[in-house]
């Protein structure tokens, strides 16, 4: 199976799509001659031309409220947002036009497009560029989000993503682009709604977000090698629609879980995976469901606040332990 | 910073800033009343009045259903801007596109959607236009190519681009009439959408519906610059203004846009200056102009104004246009009685088409997914009044809430592993079971 790094995989997936339905194009800031902020979209300038490649000024709303329209007629929009604080400048299309469109006019139209966006902290840049907002987006009704953490995951949803009907906000993390990993060979579209079991254990549950699988993992090798804990380790892989399934499956079976998140606590994925775990499968919980989030402040510069603002795999062995402590 | 003084300059722009500014006199710029074309052949002068009647006639039931609360919500009647209205959908293709505001019943009937189901629509029934899920605001007829109203200043900008995007992108002739406001064009949405028309160099032309008001606030103090058309052409989007209260001059101005917009690829701008002769809802003391101001435009009435002129030029004779308006209200007599006699849509249908379903992709779309028979909010209508009672009596939901957890955590028949209980298997306990 090839090796290859996140962005690459996303690249490879843009191509594909592109080649296969000439009706997906990609619109967003400097994703023509400058090949993408993140260089995600290298090469596919040069490869399909201006008219399928367009390089936007800077006018987030109005980009995505174009692809919102263009894909009202027929086209397949894929929207790239340089990073996900930007797209709140969009907030209004994608919430009130993207979403609603369909349910608003009775089921006349469909908004079938992508809006890929990077967030994430660990590159120092501020209050601005590195928060992560999913929860924002998992909010909606209408949208789907996918929040991949593997090559293998960001080429098969982004490739579902853009070959489904609905708006999908598809959402990468920075610090990930540069990361490693097997991606079949001519693999096909992953379908949504499916989590991955990253490690299967008995005794906790642990579900990681976008980049905070990863953590959880390391996280549970580290519990199994220095506290005799085996704990199973679940990636959604999409928030919208969600494989609540296979996550009460593992919790019904381990009787501990504890979400990990990047984003901000109130409101945020763990709080509402905490509520649907308690809904569905309370009386198999032996503790209380844990939360790891970003800490409850703007994203600070410095780069050793930064590091305290986000979980660490330390931070989620010692919520997996605090499952086993007596109540 | 500028003074009202040195901001103005001469008749080139006319700038306001605020209560102290007089608003400025553009009734003789426009010309209003004076004959600016010729009379187009009777079957269309014909077409024109009656639209423009049909229009008036309905929106006058509008008001009168909302005052018997059959419609809900908000209501924005266009009566006074038929002529832009009318005048500016005639310009279109059969092909072509239209999006406009929330102000757009006369859109969607202009454009050939059926007045019987925009009525419905108004009335929240399933024989709407958007089956019930859009109201007043949210009107939307596929088949007629009328893509929508919307319910946010400025937010159908970039959708309409988007649209005229696509239509360039499939190589067809097809262009796209973008409707606003005077009020969008103070959005930011306004000048990101004309930069992005023009560089791109888009098939579309946006018509500003002036009609001296964004909601409350006059256009003098909510622009700096009051002649609209000029706000577009530093983004390279060039504009016009026209006679909103003249189908025909609105008529031609818009047509010469959208084929400069079609053949050239300029997107254009047309102002079409007119007036609202109602509030801005039904919701609106109108405490902010005078009724002297009313009667000054109702004095340019567009319809009667071209109902006068066909008559005189011996078009139509006065037999003619009492039979047309008595045909109109006929029209919206029976839009009415449809809206009326339409079912309320399903309550089972609440989740219907919010997303489009792939019929193989699992998990959780929506909270209520898993029990699309019984959602939460029917189990609560069935309640009636009780938790409402309980609520406001300070019991709140508590014992409600304690008696569907006894259910849900009753052992299951099967027995679970040791001392384990699990939910009960009886979906009714619970709107989300399993």
């Amino acid at each position: 199976m090839p090796t290859m790094r996140y962005r690459e995989a996303l690249n490879q997936a843009l191509r594909e799509e592109m080649e296969a339905d000439e009706n997906v194009f990609i619109m967003g800031e400097d994703v023509g001659v400058f090949q993408g902020a993140f260089k995600v979209t290298a090469g596919l300038l040069e490869e399909f031309g201006e008219k399928r490649v367009r390089d936007t000024p800077i006018s987030e709303n109005t980009i995505v409220g174009m692809g919102v329209g263009s894909a009202m007629i027929g086209l397949r929009p894929v929207v790239e947002i340089m990073t996900i604080n930007f797209s709140l400048l969009a907030m209004d299309q994608i919430v009130n036009h993207a979403a609603a469109i369909r349910y608003m006019f009775g089921g006349q139209v469909k908004a079938p497009m992508v809006i890929r966006m990077p967030q994430g902290a660990g590159h120092q840049l501020g209050p601005t560029h590195s928060h992560c907002l999913e929860a924002f987006f998992l909010h909606v009704p209408g949208l789907l989000v996918a929040v991949p953490s593997t090559p293998a995951d960001a080429k098969g949803l982004l490739k579902a993503a853009i070959r489904d009907d609905n708006p999908v906000i598809f959402i990468e993390h920075e610090t990930l682009y540069g990361q490693r990993g097997d991606v079949p060979e001519n693999g096909g579209p992953m379908r949504f709604g499916e989590a991955a079991i990253r490690r299967e254990g008995d005794d906790v549950t642990i579900i990681g977000i976008s980049r905070m699988a990863i953590t959880a993992l390391k996280a549970a090798n580290k519990l199994a090698d220095e506290h005799e804990i085996n704990a199973e380790v679940i990636d959604p892989r999409t928030l919208r629609p969600l494989d609540l399934d296979t996550i009460l499956e593992s919790v019904k079976k381990t009787n501990r879980a504890v979400i990990v998140e990047e984003g901000w606590p109130h409101g945020g994925v763990g709080a509402n995976l905490a509520a649907l775990i308690q809904e569905q499968a309370f009386d198999w919980l032996d503790a209380p469901v844990q939360r790891v989030t970003g800490a409850d402040v703007p994203m600070p510069y410095s780069k050793p606040l930064e590091q305290a603002a986000f979980p660490h795999e330390e931070h989620v062995v010692q919520a997996a332990i605090a499952t086993f402590t007596d109540l | 910073m500028a003074t009202r003084e040195t901001a103005k300059s001469g008749k080139e722009v006319t700038a306001g800033n605020g209560d102290g500014a007089d608003p400025p006199e553009v009734a003789g710029e426009i010309g209003f009343g004076e004959v600016k074309h010729d009379l187009p052949d009777k079957d269309t002068c014909r077409t024109v009045l009656s639209k423009m009647m049909l229009i008036r006639r309905f929106e006058e039931r509008a008001g009168e259903m909302y005052a018997k609360a059959k419609i809900g919500g908000f209501l924005h009647l266009c009566i006074g801007e038929e002529a832009t209205v009318v005048g500016a959908t005639q310009a279109l293709r059969d092909t072509d596109y239209l999006m406009s505001t929330y102000r757009e019943h006369g859109q969607a009937i202009a454009r050939g959607t059926h007045p019987n189901a925009v009525m419905a629509e108004l009335f929240g029934r399933q024989g709407g236009c958007s089956h019930g899920r859009g109201g007043s605001m949210h009107l939307f007829d596929w088949d007629k190519r009328f893509l929508g109203g919307y319910g946010i200043v400025g937010g159908s900008l970039p959708l309409s681009a988007g649209v005229a995007l696509a239509c360039d992108y499939m190589g067809t002739e097809d262009a796209i009439l973008s409707m606003m406001g005077d009020g969008a064009t103070n959005q930011g949405t306004f000048g990101e959408t004309m930069n992005l028309a023009a560089l791109w160099q888009l098939p579309v032309v946006f018509v500003i519906i002036n009609n001296q008001f964004g909601m409350g606030t006059a256009l003098h103090r909510h622009s700096a610059v009051t002649e609209l058309s000029r706000k577009s052409e530093g983004y390279g989007v060039p504009g016009r203004r026209c006679d909103g209260m003249d189908a025909l001059d609105v008529h031609s101005v818009v047509g010469d846009a959208l084929q400069s917009a079609r053949e050239e690829r300029r997107p254009q701008l047309v102002e079409a200056v007119t007036y609202r002769y109602r509030g801005h809802s039904m919701a609106d003391p109108e405490e902010y102009r005078t009724k002297e101001e009313v009667e000054e435009w109702r004095e340019r009435d567009p319809i009667r104004a071209f109902a006068d002129r066909l008559v005189d030029e011996g078009v139509l004779t006065n037999e003619d246009v009492e039979r047309m308006d008595r045909e109109a209200i006929e029209a919206v007599d029976e839009a009415a009685q449809f809206a009326d006699q339409s079912p309320f849509p399903e309550l089972d249908s609440l989740y219907d088409e919010i997303y489009v379903f792939s019929g193989d992709v699992p998990g959780w779309w929506t909270v209520d997914e898993r029990s699309p028979e019984v959602h939460r909010g029917e189990r609560e209508r069935e309640a009636g009044e009780v938790p409402h009672e309980l609520a406001e009596k300070g019991a709140a939901y508590a014992g409600v809430g304690d008696e569907q957890a006894r259910k849900r955590r009753a052992p299951r028949d099967q027995g679970a592993e040791g001392a384990q209980q699990g939910p009960a298997d009886d979906a009714s306990a619970e709107g989300d079971a399993d």
